[in-house]
């Protein structure tokens, strides 16, 4: 079996954001650059079901304008065959993305396509489903649970308070949610071998991005809070107290309650 | 942007129409009257009749309706051929979804259809220079982006819980029932079935109060203690990076930037000292308390009420008073 494992370098999750001199964008200067944590469950799901088919290839594919092929060298570490990096100019948006992404895969044998639920940088939630769509491939998305067999895939999605159970034919496209599997961290072995790997850089074009950016700002600021009470050392009393003041601002300040 | 008309998807489960989707036609309604033009709603679903009467209750003047029995479950293919027929006979220049489940799984495959994008989870839709925009949470919430469309169809998502449901009185809707030719292919990502997991909880993204439980518990067996409170408020529960990697809850409970981002009306955090990842995924929340014995944790920088103190002194206290405040 062949897997397509479509991946986003994001900055870390504990990276402070600060915005570019554009007011559009944030500034890259300082981002520690990752894996987008949602792709790590992709990869590893290919991994897994390319090792127990006993063959077959997984294939890492990244839109990248800037063509950087430091996070592409880990996915390759972690034990994918080869990465395939489209570079283009200019700002992507969720369709152009899928759009580079469905060509690309147009040319690819594959049985799974697989993807992070969403990228946690612009959490657009979108690239897996219109790809699935201009592919006119099944797909189901945020899936916990996967199995395969005779063609076909059974999936687990998550929605709220419970879960979808999908049937699909094989090609399709799936994207991962945490509770699927365990990434492995990359070996050391892995890390060594990363580097002989086929990593091709391929110069794309996509169709102008619908969706533009005017500006980027900081999330609005809350107005500033108070403590309600020190409790440290005070007694039950005292506590109670605070508890009922607590309450009293609820509903008459705050009037939530 | 001419300012056509708007169209809004509803949404139906086993319970009715979801509380999402009423903000998003009362939205839609709002932005309709701004535009000085009329909302549509879609609804798609086995019996459409009920939902259609509550999407026009809020404000659709005009709503189509996709029946087929296989429309019960959810299918993917189906619902967006349905929102794209809706799209071409209102001849609607933005369409808004809800950033539900449903919604942040149909909206892309609706605007890939249309060839367009989604400005996926929005807090704000506003209109400028005729143009319809939306200001949407990026990084989890570490910064906010303004967006527009070059050309119509404009499609955005809305984040739930942010956007105010009203009934509105602009009296009932015309329905018209769209006809649709569904083929097996229509139903190729189609849910097979639905099994519940949160029987008788409330979902975090979903629910008005919600009550987490940080590192601060000091184990699982603590955690009682929250969801006491939790009780005692109406609340959903949710937790913590950091208790989610040790293993003391699992991971749908998880708030922050690698878990659910949430807005409720009520957000009381006890026990977490508010990392940079854990405060994106709740900082939209209405009103904060904070319960934590280091007056310097940064969640005290968020809260709009904040108390010092040991929550394991604190809490069961707290879960009294809250019986008492809300009179049970």
């Amino acid at each position: 079996m062949d897997f397509v494992v479509c991946v986003k370098r994001t900055p870390d999750t504990t990276t402070r954001i600060k915005l570019g001199a554009d007011g559009k964008d944030v500034d890259p200067q300082g981002i520690e650059w990752v894996i987008n944590p949602y792709d790590e469950f992709a990869i590893e799901e290919a991994l897994k079901l390319r090792d127990k088919a006993g063959s077959g290839t997984v294939t890492a594919v990244s839109v990248d304008p800037e063509a950087n092929s430091t996070v592409m060298r880990k996915v390759l570490a972690m034990g994918v065959d080869q990465g395939v990096i489209l570079q283009g100019g200019g700002n992507y948006d969720g369709f152009s993305t899928a759009y580079l992404l469905a060509e690309a895969l147009r040319g690819m044998k594959f049985d799974l396509a697989l993807f992070g639920k969403q990228a946690i940088d612009d959490d657009g939630t979108q690239v897996p489903s219109m790809v699935a769509a201009l592919l006119g491939i099944p797909r189901v998305n945020v899936v916990t649970k996967l199995e395969l067999g005779d063609g076909k895939a059974v999936a687990r999605r998550q929605i709220e308070g419970g879960e979808e159970v999908v049937e699909l034919k094989l090609p399709c496209v799936i994207s991962c949610q945490r509770g699927l599997n365990e990434p492995r961290y990359p070996s050391l072995k892995g890390i060594m071998a990363a580097k002989k790997k086929p990593l091709d850089v391929k110069k794309v074009s996509a169709p102008a991005a619908p969706l533009a950016v005017e500006k980027m700002e900081p999330p609005p600021a809350r107005p500033s809070g108070r403590i309600v009470a020190d409790l440290r050392g005070k007694s039950k009393e005292e506590i109670r107290a605070a508890c009922r003041e607590l309450f009293r601002l609820l509903k008459e300040e705050a009037k939530v309650l | 942007m001419s300012a056509g008309p708007v169209l809004v998807f509803v949404e139906v489960r086993a319970d009715g129409v979801k509380r999402a989707s009423l903000e998003a036609i009362s939205e839609g309604a709002r932005l309709a009257r701004t535009l000085g033009t009329t909302c549509a709603a879609i609804v798609v679903a086995a019996d459409p009749s009920g939902a259609a009467g509550q999407a026009a209750e809020f404000g659709a003047s005009l709503v189509y309706t996709a029946a087929d029995a296989r429309l019960k479950n959810y299918a993917p293919e189906a619902y967006a051929k349905a929102v794209v027929a809706a799209r071409a006979a209102s001849k609607a220049d933005t369409l808004l979804f809800s950033a539900t489940s449903m919604g942040k799984d149909l909206s892309p495959t609706v605007a890939a259809l249309l060839r367009t994008s989604v400005a996926a989870d929005c807090v704000e839709i506003k209109v400028e220079g005729g143009r319809v925009k939306g200001r949407r949470p990026v990084y989890a919430g570490k910064a906010t982006i303004l967006v527009s469309f070059a050309t119509p169809p404009a499609v955005f998502s809305l984040r739930p819980n942010v956007f105010r449901a009203e009934k509105s009185a602009t009296g009932p809707a015309r329905i018209e029932k769209l006809a649709l030719d569904l083929s097996d292919a229509d139903f190729r990502s189609a849910a097979r079935e639905i099994v519940a997991t949160l029987k008788g909880k409330i979902e975090l993204t979903e629910a008005a109060t919600i009550v987490s439980g940080g590192r601060g518990f000091k184990g699982p067996e603590n955690f009682h203690l929250r969801d006491k409170l939790a009780e005692a408020l109406g609340a959903a529960v949710g937790t913590s990076r950091a208790v989610v990697d040790a293993g003391w809850r699992p991971y749908p409970e998880q708030v922050g930037q690698t878990g659910k981002t949430v807005s409720p009306t009520l957000y009381v955090a006890a026990g977490i000292s508010g990392a940079i990842q854990h405060l994106a995924g709740m900082s939209s929340s209405k009103v904060i308390v904070a319960i934590n014995n280091d007056p310097e944790a940064p969640i005290f920088k968020l809260a709009t009420y904040g108390l010092v103190g040991d929550l394991f002194e604190v809490l069961p206290i707290l879960t009294e008073e809250a019986k008492q405040a809300l009179g049970k």
